[in-house]
């Protein structure tokens, strides 16, 4: 089974490559720079992905209290965290070209933001919470109370910098069929890359789990 | 209601007798003043949008300072077990002290804003200060915006006190979370103080209202979870 998942994910992610860097035409106005596109809404997409199952495996958490969950949750927001990072650079470089400059604080880019340091936190609380159950616990509340957070965060954003159209999707006026391929190609490959970095990723939690759990120490 | 009530009032009487969060804040919001207007070096041209930026940012800043405090009282003598102790769900004992810290905090606000005036706004050009045109909503989005961050406050102090990391954890956790409130009630008390009608914050007014009762709702739903067996 792993080894399937493997060489599809694989498979899926050549081709993704091979669509955006030659089946995908070039978008007139953008030009080359635009086939970055592809890219940063495929590890947006697995992050938001990636974030929905922290959510989802932390409520879980506080209903069974049981490890598996936890891990699940801390697996997961540790890959979301490295895609929202890429998700952020691919933007930049994207964004730089087309708008003029690195970043700015539109709606989507803030919530972005807080979402990145959301997660950070995240990841602070759990190495400084102390023991196990604590840290699972304080953390899945976190997880929580921030997936929650960010609609709100989004909707006051948008009071900020008055109703900003929304400039990013493919959205509006129709878009290449070619395109659309390279897209759902692209989103399909990056949500296969996520469970399978997801089940390797707690594969190995679960191995230093049993370790530390025959040294005594108790991680 | 009657209880949550009775834990307000415990958690108020002791606040009001040991003074833990009122001359914290105070004090702070002073230094925190003097700062700003070091730094920013304030005339009669005042921008509206940084005076309230100014205004929210010494509150925030100074409020979960204080409520940093309000907990360790708790840890000491192991008073918060025996609280948990009591025949009382976990939501009524979030809610009362959520309550006890809101009249805290609100307290000391009302002894700093006088001094906001004083300092930023007394000679500011075009201002108007009517009671009902600019103070009272300008006081009612003080009420609504600190409802907002001493929830999270609230919750996540307790929280933050149980980690290795201690007082650095809880702005670390309630920051973020609050940015919505610093959003809109910035955005509002600017608007106020530049005389806009109620139509033109209207929708901010709404964000901020949502904002407070999700998150009283979701906290005192999570508290339970919070402090459950605190021990380890």
């Amino acid at each position: 089974m792993r080894k399937i998942l493997f060489f599809l994910t694989f498979a899926l992610m050549v081709l993704a490559t091979w669509m955006t860097l030659f089946y995908a035409p070039t978008e007139v106005v953008m030009g080359h720079v635009q086939r970055i596109f592809y890219f940063h809404m495929g590890t947006v997409w697995a992050a938001t992905v990636a974030f929905t199952v922290v959510f989802v495996a932390s409520i879980y958490y506080l209903r069974k209290e049981t490890a598996k969950w936890d891990t699940l949750a801390y697996c997961s927001a540790e890959i979301g965290m490295l895609l929202l990072t890429l998700t952020i650079i691919t933007g930049s470089i994207w964004a730089k070209p087309v708008w003029g400059t690195w970043w700015t604080w539109d709606p989507q880019l803030t919530t972005t933001f807080i979402l990145w340091v959301l997660y950070a936190v995240y990841l602070i609380l759990r190495s400084g919470a102390g023991g196990r159950g604590k840290k699972a616990r304080y953390s899945a509340i976190f997880a929580i109370i921030a997936y929650v957070d960010l609609p709100v965060v989004y909707v006051s954003a948008r009071i900020k910098r008055g109703i900003s159209p929304v400039v990013f999707g493919p959205g509006g006026g129709g878009i290449d069929p070619a395109m659309m391929h390279t897209l759902l190609v692209t989103l399909l490959g990056f949500t296969l890359l996520f469970v399978l970095l997801l089940g390797e990723r707690t594969r190995i939690m679960n191995m230093e789990n049993t370790l530390y759990a025959r040294d005594g120490r108790g991680g | 209601m009657k209880k949550i009530l009775l834990i307000f009032r415990k958690d108020f009487l002791v606040e009001w007798r040991s003074k833990q969060i009122f001359p914290t804040m105070f004090v702070f919001s002073l230094l925190l003043l003097l700062v700003f207007n070091v730094a920013f070096e304030f005339r009669s041209d005042v921008n509206f949008r940084t005076v309230s930026a100014v205004v929210w940012i010494t509150f925030i800043f100074s409020g979960l300072l204080a409520l940093g405090r309000s907990f360790s009282l708790e840890k000491e003598n192991n008073a918060f077990a025996f609280l948990l102790l009591t025949p009382v769900s976990r939501s009524y004992i979030y809610l009362g002290k959520l309550l006890s810290n809101v009249v805290m905090v609100l307290l000391s606000e009302l002894f700093i804003l006088p001094l906001f005036l004083l300092f930023f706004l007394f000679d500011a050009k075009g201002i108007s200060l009517s009671l009902t045109g600019a103070v009272l909503p300008f006081l009612g989005v003080v009420v609504l915006g600190t409802i907002g961050f001493v929830s999270l406050g609230t919750f996540f102090s307790s929280m933050a006190l149980n980690t290795k990391l201690r007082d650095m954890m809880l702005p670390l956790l309630v920051f973020p979370l609050i940015i919505p409130v610093v959003i809109t009630s910035v955005g509002i008390c600017s608007s106020i103080l530049e005389g806009k009608p109620l139509d033109y914050y209207s929708f901010s007014l709404q964000v901020l209202v949502s904002f407070d009762i999700i998150f009283v709702l979701l906290c005192s739903l999570l508290f339970e979870y919070l402090i459950e067996d605190s021990g380890d």
